[in-house]
């Protein structure tokens, strides 16, 4: 704890210019007729990904003298889309999410993402209104070239030459060697995902959206999230990701409704969790009540929204965009 | 010798990777936003001062190094290895020409050096940021060049050779910064 730490890490302009963002932010929705909602930071449920860590609370008052459980939410997904269910229509939130264990130059335990479902949009619909809006947020700010979109087929076959929906473990491992990564220990010998997560995160992402945005889509059906899957050959997740200049700045969907296959992604996720010792969350019972009542067709993006700004401003580190970052909360 | 998860790693930290002692130089934390999140981890090899990159699944440990830096008085070199003492316990050290390295050049007899320790067994020695030494041997300078522009190579009772300004004479006493190389000063007697 030094002297200093008292003082934001971020300049002020830095934040004036995140509270002009967030104004040109729900101006763009306002002009659009989606609806600002805001949804419970705390939840009985929580994500059952096992790449992600919920911070685990207690409330104890009236109702509950001995306290039971509550989960800070890592996106307000599940209530948004309960709302979508209820009725309302598009809508979109400016949300304080939390993850455990993710702390970093672009990450840091908290952080405010920007989530919008348009009712009635694909994902490649809902790519262009991303286009849109960060377009609009980076003007005169970061000069960009043309938006590009690649399958996350394509990106592996022109960064890496290898096709990630037939390659095998020994082909990955081989590809990961040829690039002098190191292997780390542990790493499953029948599992491919942290495999293309590896070459992904050392050899393809850095060269993602060099001075551009670049949406990737259609994700291997195993990391699928929350997406529909498409019967392709292989099927594919109706998933995207944008990157610019080598910074994932927002993760979307062609949202799943299917209350069902719905649940037995959860059931596969907790069993993924038990394996790999990590603890079981409580399924989102009120949402899977919401699919079975009906989701109406939709795609939802979630925006980095700190991220954006780092971009906006050509910082590097989000030490640099936010008031106060772990170091000094 | 404890274990460190990615959690603790930080510049500066000492963990054994293959059967050698390396220090992290700098930590970066990945991680896809659905996927698995890795520490790509460069270390520098306390043996070869080689740079490597590694990467480490998140959450995973490594075995720490038990090394450490210890200020230890220079004595003599016997033609094969260099002794040094610790100045509170006496106990005396020997390090090989390989250890010793560059720093030999700088050892003058009851300097106090920083010796990094694996397992007790020296690894690298630092030799003290500034020395002052007698000049052995330079071309005589030009009488009245007090610029310090040009300069002259002078030999010191060492064998450590440094760029000295015109004006300093044979057997003049000056001191060195050992980090540069570079001349700082004549030092009165």
């Amino acid at each position: 704890m030094t002297a200093y730490h008292w003082r934001p890490s971020a300049d002020l302009s830095v934040l004036r210019l995140r509270a002009e963002l967030l104004a040109q932010i729900r101006a763009f929705f306002a002009a659009r007729g989606v609806l600002e909602v805001e949804t419970p930071a705390l939840s009985a449920a929580a994500i059952t990904d096992p790449h992600l860590a919920s911070f685990k609370t207690c409330y104890s008052g009236p109702g509950s003298q001995h306290g039971r459980p509550l989960y800070l939410h890592t996106s307000p997904e599940f209530a948004m889309k309960r709302l979508l269910a209820a009725g309302s229509g598009c809508i979109y939130q400016i949300a304080r999410v939390f993850r455990d264990g993710e702390a970093g130059s672009r990450h840091n335990p908290e952080f405010t993402l920007l989530e919008w479902y348009r009712v009635g949009f694909d994902h490649h619909r809902l790519m262009d209104e991303v286009a849109e809006l960060v377009g609009m947020l980076l003007a005169g700010r970061l000069a960009l070239a043309e938006p590009e979109r690649l399958s996350y087929r394509q990106i592996f076959q022109h960064h890496l030459n290898l096709d990630p929906h037939r390659a095998t473990v020994a082909d990955l491992a081989a590809c990961a060697e040829t690039r002098n990564i190191s292997i780390p220990t542990g790493m499953p010998p029948d599992d491919p995902d942290p495999w293309l997560d590896l070459l992904l995160t050392h050899c393809v992402e850095p060269r993602l959206g060099s001075g551009r945005l670049t949406f990737v889509h259609d994700y291997p059906a195993s990391q699928a999230a929350l997406a529909r899957l498409r019967p392709d050959d292989p099927p594919v997740g109706e998933r995207f990701e944008l990157y610019i200049n080598g910074i994932e700045l927002a993760n979307g969907f062609h949202e799943l409704g299917d209350a069902v296959e719905q649940h037995r992604r959860f059931a596969q996720e907790n069993a993924a969790r038990r394996a790999a010792g990590l603890p079981i969350m409580p399924m989102d019972e009120h949402l899977l009540a919401a699919l079975e009542f009906g989701l109406p067709d939709c795609a939802g993006v979630a925006l980095g929204f700190d991220r954006l700004v780092m971009l906006a401003t050509r910082k590097t580190s989000l030490a640099e965009v936010l008031a106060f970052p772990l170091d000094r909360a | 010798m404890a274990t460190y998860s990615t959690n603790e790693f930080k510049s500066g930290l000492k963990i054994m990777l293959d059967g050698d002692p390396y220090a992290i130089v700098e930590n970066e934390f990945v991680k896809p936003g659905k996927g698995q999140a890795f520490n790509r981890v460069k270390v520098r090899n306390l043996k070869t001062g080689r740079v490597i990159e590694r990467t480490f699944k998140s959450g995973d440990t490594a075995e720490g190094a038990d090394v450490v830096d210890v200020e230890l008085q220079y004595l003599y070199n016997d033609g094969e290895y260099w002794h040094f003492m610790d100045p509170q316990s006496y106990e005396q050290i020997t390090a090989d020409a390989a250890t010793v390295s560059d720093a030999a050049k700088w050892l003058k007899e009851e300097a106090i050096c920083q010796v990094t320790l694996w397992n007790g067994v020296p690894l690298s020695v630092a030799p003290p940021n500034f020395v002052i030494m007698a000049i052995v041997e330079t071309d005589p300078g030009v009488r009245g060049d007090t610029s310090g522009g040009g300069g002259k190579p002078a030999t010191l009772e060492t064998g450590a050779v440094v760029r000295v300004p015109l004006f300093v004479q044979n057997g003049e006493i000056i001191k060195v910064d050992t980090r540069t190389g570079e001349y700082v000063s004549r030092v009165k007697e």
